[in-house]
């Protein structure tokens, strides 16, 4: 048993050889030059990421290999895929995948178009040792079966934890969301992230977004030997994003439930992306609850997009929106209502202890890049 | 449309009558934690509570006529306020609040704990939320010590409040979850008790069934509803609070049960003087 591995490891050090001088150079093309004028420069200052790439790096840009870490970015052509790759590249070689085109994709990420429940992803595990893996790939678009989703999601997870055992990768970063706690008038004001996941309870189709989790979380105790990351960012927004939150803030006309306002937390989309960075420093490992500096009331939310809303009675609201979603008149399922009625806020400290994460934009900001967009 | 914002606007200018300048200034200067839209964390805004003043001012100057004693004892930083219940509707946590805001120096709010119901409903927990009021969860309350507030607690819970008419200023059991938290934050316990609530609005029964049934803490049966449009109302009785001295304690917060509640007991003996002291200096039920 051991000696396979060790076979299996030899075998895969050779690859690696190999496709770090000749291959890289054959298939990325105009890459290599792109790279070696991009490193002399001492990282670009605007960006955080290089400098807590630096503080973090250590082990992975040892001396003998010169190069930059290879990471893996799965669904890196999705919204906040781009964002992180378009970060990323300056301080790794970044190899992505997806089902979808990447226009824009700069010209030193290795795109692989394939689908991550498909065999041919496991080849890019065993042909390149990933440093680190930022899984991003899950599906969110309400209007997908409910089949597609638990398949995509939680077999796309799983494969990818599966490869990041079999080839030792040192790193695995997968995005959550804090939306899996569920909204509760029971909540206490700040959920740890040791409480229970129950937005299935009243939300059947976020149930695979909780398994994901619950997946990840177990491998992080199976699989000492890789550290885990399991980011749970609270509603993301800003100018690129469309989902959840931001999707319901771009509506033109904005339902709101009469008679609650809770306190909610929000995310800048760039926030998020050095976060994520963050969690690919050695060592840090586990769950992390992420938000932007406060917490603020649903209805300031709404007033700083600055467009009209409409109130409607909580007692039809929900009715309203499933006869909405039954004509197809509304991505929006009638559960998700109680995201407007009920707090599910969390607490952050972990994150900032331990991540070392604190939001740069504040809630103002992210709320004028909602606007603008 | 003019119109409404015409009523609107003199609405809003009689609501700031009652707020000289200087009381104006102290709401500035109020010692919590705000973010760059006006709220604390938990969702409390000092702007609503300025709203919210008028009725609970008129209520407690001149309906209630309430008096506070020892309000001195309050300590700075934070600290549990224990007190007894009483009364159907919680007017005696609004009038403690009233009154430390009012007559303390510098004014307090007083953050006290929300019933689960009373926080999933439309308007009533958004209003709960503005004011400083929130769901009492232990973490909750946690978090609030954490951050040096002064928390109310009413350790009797609904079972003390609806108490019939017959058993008033008898203190029912009290829960243990307070002295716990003490322990555990290091927190100074201020007991309180409120003389002339338990005749705001006497009781002779409570429809446990139809309370299940509507999803309520309790259903009392309050004769004084027949009297129509004034019985409404709770019975303008008068209102003492007695505000002890702080009473510290140490321990560990995991203690059994037993040596928990001893330590409860205390806080309830020391409530139970003040009540009855309280009750043999008052003149009358109604001034």
């Amino acid at each position: 048993m051991a000696d396979k591995k060790h076979e299996r490891q030899t075998a895969k050090e050779a690859l690696l050889r190999k496709t770090a001088r000749g291959a890289s150079k054959a298939k990325a093309g105009p890459a290599p030059k792109a790279k070696s004028k991009a490193k002399p420069k001492p990282a670009p200052k605007t960006t955080p990421a290089p400098k807590a790439w630096k503080s973090a790096s250590g082990p992975l840009s040892s001396p003998r290999s010169r190069n930059l870490p290879k990471v893996l970015v799965t669904g890196i052509a999705g919204r906040l895929g781009r964002l992180l790759a378009k970060k990323l590249h300056r301080i790794a070689e970044v190899h992505g995948v997806d089902r979808r085109p990447f226009e824009g994709c700069p010209k030193d990420i290795v795109m692989h178009h394939i689908d991550l429940r498909k065999k041919r992803c496991e080849d890019l595990f065993r042909l390149t040792g990933y440093q680190a893996v930022f899984h991003l790939g899950v599906i969110h678009d309400p209007r997908r079966s409910a089949e597609e989703h638990h398949s995509f999601n939680l077999r796309g997870t799983m494969k990818i934890l599966e490869y990041c055992n079999k080839y030792n990768v040192p790193k695995v970063v997968l995005l959550s969301t804090a939306n899996i706690y569920g909204p509760s008038h029971t909540n206490p004001f700040f959920l740890t992230e040791d409480a229970p996941l129950l937005a299935g309870e009243k939300f059947p189709d976020i149930r695979d977004l909780i398994e994901l989790d619950m997946l990840a979380q177990s491998f992080f105790w199976k699989h000492a030997e890789t550290e885990t990351v399991i980011l749970r960012p609270t509603h993301i927004l800003g100018s690129h994003v469309r989902q959840g939150l931001a999707r319901y803030l771009r509506l033109k006309i904005i339902p709101k439930v009469m008679g609650f306002d809770p306190m909610i937390q929000v995310i800048h989309e760039e926030d998020l992306v050095d976060a994520i960075i963050m969690a690919m420093r050695p060592g840090v490992r586990g769950i992390f609850n992420l938000a932007g500096p406060s917490v603020v009331p649903f209805s300031e939310v709404i007033r700083g997009v600055g467009r009209p809303t409409v109130p409607v009675p909580q007692s039809m609201a929900k009715m309203i929106l499933s006869l909405l979603w039954d004509l197809k008149l509304t991505d929006f399922r009638a559960p998700q209502v109680d995201y407007a009625r009920f707090i599910c806020t969390v607490d952050t400290a972990r994150a900032r202890e331990i991540l070392g994460f604190t939001p740069r934009r504040s809630i103002r900001e992210t709320l004028k890049s909602m606007r603008n967009s | 449309m003019s119109s409404l914002k015409a009523l609107q606007k003199t609405l809003r200018e009689f609501l700031e009558i009652p707020l000289d300048e200087k009381f104006k200034n102290e709401l500035k200067a109020l010692p919590t934690r705000l973010n760059e839209f006006g709220y604390d964390e938990f969702g409390f805004s000092p702007d609503w509570i300025k709203y919210a003043l008028l009725p609970i001012v008129t209520l407690y100057k001149h309906y209630f006529r309430a008096e506070c004693y020892g309000i001195d004892n309050i300590p700075e930083g934070r600290v549990l306020l224990i007190s007894n219940h009483s009364g159907q509707i919680p007017i005696d946590g609004m009038m403690i609040g009233a009154g430390v805001f009012l007559e303390g120096d510098p004014p307090r709010v007083v953050r006290s704990m929300v019933e689960r119901w009373a926080s999933s409903l439309p308007f009533v927990s958004t209003f709960f939320t503005r004011v400083g009021q929130i769901l009492g969860t232990p973490e909750n309350a946690r978090a609030l010590l954490e951050r040096e507030e002064a928390l109310l607690v009413f350790p009797e819970g609904t079972r003390g409040i609806n108490k019939l008419f017959w058993d008033r200023y008898k203190l029912v059991d009290f829960g243990l979850g307070f002295m716990r938290l003490a322990l555990e934050t290091k927190t100074p316990i201020v007991p309180i008790s409120v003389i002339g609530a338990e005749e705001q609005a006497p009781s002779v029964g409570n429809l446990k069934t139809l309370a299940k049934l509507l999803g309520m803490p309790a259903v009392p049966l309050l004769p004084q509803l027949l009297v129509p449009v004034a019985g409404w109302l709770p019975l303008p009785v008068k209102y003492r609070i007695y505000f002890g001295e702080p009473m510290y304690f140490e321990g560990d917060e995991n203690d059994e049960d037993i040596a928990i509640e001893a330590k409860v007991n205390e806080v309830r003996q020391r409530i139970q003087e003040m009540i009855t002291y309280g009750l043999k200096n008052r003149r009358h039920v109604f001034w």
